[in-house]
């Protein structure tokens, strides 16, 4: 990039100081144009912790809308204690690593099948399963919920005597849909990398399995990050499935939970402003270290299309 | 073809010219990979039709049903009765089609070409282009539902951040934006953008990185404008990017969902199709049928981008 904005300068340099001059006034309007939008951007956040950051004793004298108070954490410890954090935390740890675990495994699998063994169908079923990730998810509301109330448990696994109710309905939807995201975007990796090194693997012996696992699998390292970055603010994020699988509320993951806390922290805007800052930490924590890895996740997926 | 084709992994390859190399292959496979490899296209096969497809076949069978999700023995055939209900006497039905098209529209007109906009202004060599992308991501990474409450806590009527600037808080002037059936849409529609603009930025912007540059020095040589570069040379050599992006948008706005569930759960100027499908799932009733055929009304419109995206993405391979 840098060289070519170089080499077009060296060539038009010599048209003018003009030009140089009304390229510098453009990009000062651009950095009004983006400060205006980036302080737009960040108005609705900053106001949720603005708010939670301050007690509702002040907001109450003083207004929401004011400087006036004192700012602590207390918001958040009440939220914390009050809104059953912890198991909603661990709910959602609960969901969210096997979940990523099993679709990066199926997922893998599937694309080392369909982009380095050539064979009949593998176009057909790699059709299948990115049509599958881009149906919405209501669609399969009605049908998958009487399958699951209609799958008889025993009680001592399950206390609903079926699979509503369960983590597992959640971990298995979830994974079903994810799969095929991660197959189209693992599948067309692995299609870059040169067929030579499976074919020494071959000379050498080595069976499909260790191909797999010990040749294509540490290649692909990097798109396994990206996609496990991915899937992890994916799979927290997400609200629907918990929604409609699980009845019991100290069952459900943080995201879906917080729409209660609407209820129960009624019209008490500091507290129900530092739960949402509290569900927002994990989100920061990858926002910061894993930024890179979660952009080439998705930006993945959109290179060929 | 050869016999091999027979088996599950029959080995054909597309590209091998000729059947020398092809059986040599054939050969290569043992029965331990053979069976290795079916496992590696059975498991997620099945999870994929189990948990994907058999419930897509469900719902369309279950729209032609009257059924209160209870008992299987209580299953009713009813005809068309469900579409019927839903296109002539269901009252939120079109509403919720129009907050769809509009939901569709909006997203199109504005959110997508604000994302273009941030991420062409962005990928000039500006100073502090990281931190503008830091902080136009950032709602990328944020749930739906959580959205829907940090919006929440904007548009508050009494003690909104909102209401405040426009100097109405406390006053019977006071508009609430997520209670007022007549702007709550609108309110809706503009925390959707905070996310999707962002989502559309970042997707171009590593789009635009890989635009060749001598492309535009050609252009620039040529005499072109910094417009004419962009939308003749910039923007349709970014074809591919372009299709996901319109597919995105797309299915985003048939997805949508979470956000007005966390404000009221789709009702009272929020109607969306998706939303009705829950309501008539687990509200009291269970009207499974109706709720089915709205199902599968979603999945009709959700099918013409689905098969348009995959005729790009698929068609050259398949006709290969």
């Amino acid at each position: 990039m840098s060289t070519s904005v170089s080499s077009l300068q060296a060539k038009s340099g010599s048209a003018g100081v003009q030009t140089g001059r009304r390229a510098h006034k453009r990009h000062y309007g651009t950095h009004i144009f983006l400060t205006v939008m980036a302080l737009m951007w960040l108005i609705p956040l900053g106001w949720s912790l603005y708010t939670a950051l301050r007690p509702k004793a002040d907001t109450d004298k003083f207004g929401y809308f004011s400087l006036g108070g004192v700012f602590n954490f207390d918001n958040f410890v009440t939220a914390w204690n009050q809104g059953g954090f912890p198991k909603y935390f661990l709910n959602s740890l609960i969901i969210t690593v096997p979940t990523i675990i099993l679709v990066l495994l199926f997922s893998s699998m599937m694309a080392f099948a369909v982009s380095r063994v050539s064979w009949k169908f593998n176009i057909t079923l790699l059709i299948m399963f990115t049509a599958g990730n881009l149906l919405p998810p209501q669609v399969l509301a009605a049908p998958l919920f009487s399958m699951f109330k209609h799958f008889g448990l025993p009680y001592w696994f399950s206390d609903s005597g079926n699979l509503l109710n369960t983590y597992i309905s959640v971990i298995a939807v979830n994974t079903a849909f994810q799969i095929g995201f991660c197959t189209f975007v693992l599948s067309n990796y692995m299609k870059a990398l040169s067929s030579d090194l499976t074919e020494a693997a071959l000379v050498d012996g080595a069976g499909i399995w260790r191909q797999y696992w010990e040749i294509i699998i540490p290649l692909c390292r990097p798109a396994i990050a990206a996609l496990a970055t991915l899937e992890l603010i994916f799979i927290y994020n997400d609200f629907f499935w918990p929604l409609l699988f699980i009845q019991s509320g100290d069952r459900l993951p943080v995201t879906t939970a917080i729409n209660n806390l609407q209820g129960e922290f009624l019209s008490n805007y500091n507290l129900l402003a530092a739960g949402a800052m509290i569900t927002v930490v994990p989100t920061l924590v990858v926002y910061v270290l894993l930024q890179r890895h979660f952009v080439a996740g998705l930006t993945l997926g959109s290179s060929k299309g | 073809m050869s016999s091999s084709t027979q088996s599950p992994v029959a080995l054909v390859s597309a590209k091998a010219p000729g059947g020398r190399r092809r059986n040599r292959k054939v050969r290569r496979m043992s029965r331990t990979d053979k069976i290795v490899l079916s496992i590696m296209v059975g498991i997620p096969t099945l999870i994929q039709l189990v948990l994907i497809w058999i419930p897509t076949v469900l719902s369309i069978g279950l729209s032609f049903v009257r059924w209160n999700g209870l008992d299987l023995s209580d299953i009713k055939a009813a005809g068309a009765d469900n579409y019927n209900y839903v296109f002539n006497d269901y009252p939120p039905f079109w509403p919720a089609v129009q907050h769809n098209i509009l939901w569709l529209v909006f997203l199109a007109v504005i959110a997508t070409p604000l994302g273009l906009l941030l991420a062409v202004l962005l990928d000039q060599n500006i100073r502090g282009s990281k931190i503008y992308q830091s902080i136009f991501f950032m709602p990328v990474m944020l749930s739906l539902a959580l959205i829907g409450i940090i919006w929440q806590l904007f548009y508050q009527k009494d003690n909104g951040l909102l209401n405040f600037l426009l100097g109405t808080a406390g006053t019977p002037q006071a508009v609430d934006w997520f209670g007022n059936s007549d702007v709550n849409i609108w309110a809706a529609l503009i925390a959707a953008t905070w996310r999707h603009a962002g989502y559309v930025m970042i997707l171009y912007l590593a789009g635009l990185k890989g635009v060749d540059a001598s492309l535009k020095e050609a252009a620039a040589l040529d005499g072109a404008n910094a417009y004419q570069t962009f939308f003749r040379v910039v923007l349709p050599a970014m074809r591919p990017i372009n299709i996901v992006i319109v597919v995105i948008t797309i299915i985003e706005s048939l997805r949508a969902f979470d956000i007005v569930y966390v404000i009221n759960r789709g009702t009272n100027g929020l109607e969306l199709i998706s939303a009705l499908v829950i309501q008539n799932l687990v509200g009291e009733g269970q009207v499974i049928g109706v709720g089915s055929a709205l199902a599968v009304i979603l999945l009709v419109i959700s099918l013409v981008p689905i098969v348009f995206y995959l005729s790009r993405a698929f068609g050259k391979e398949k006709s290969e």
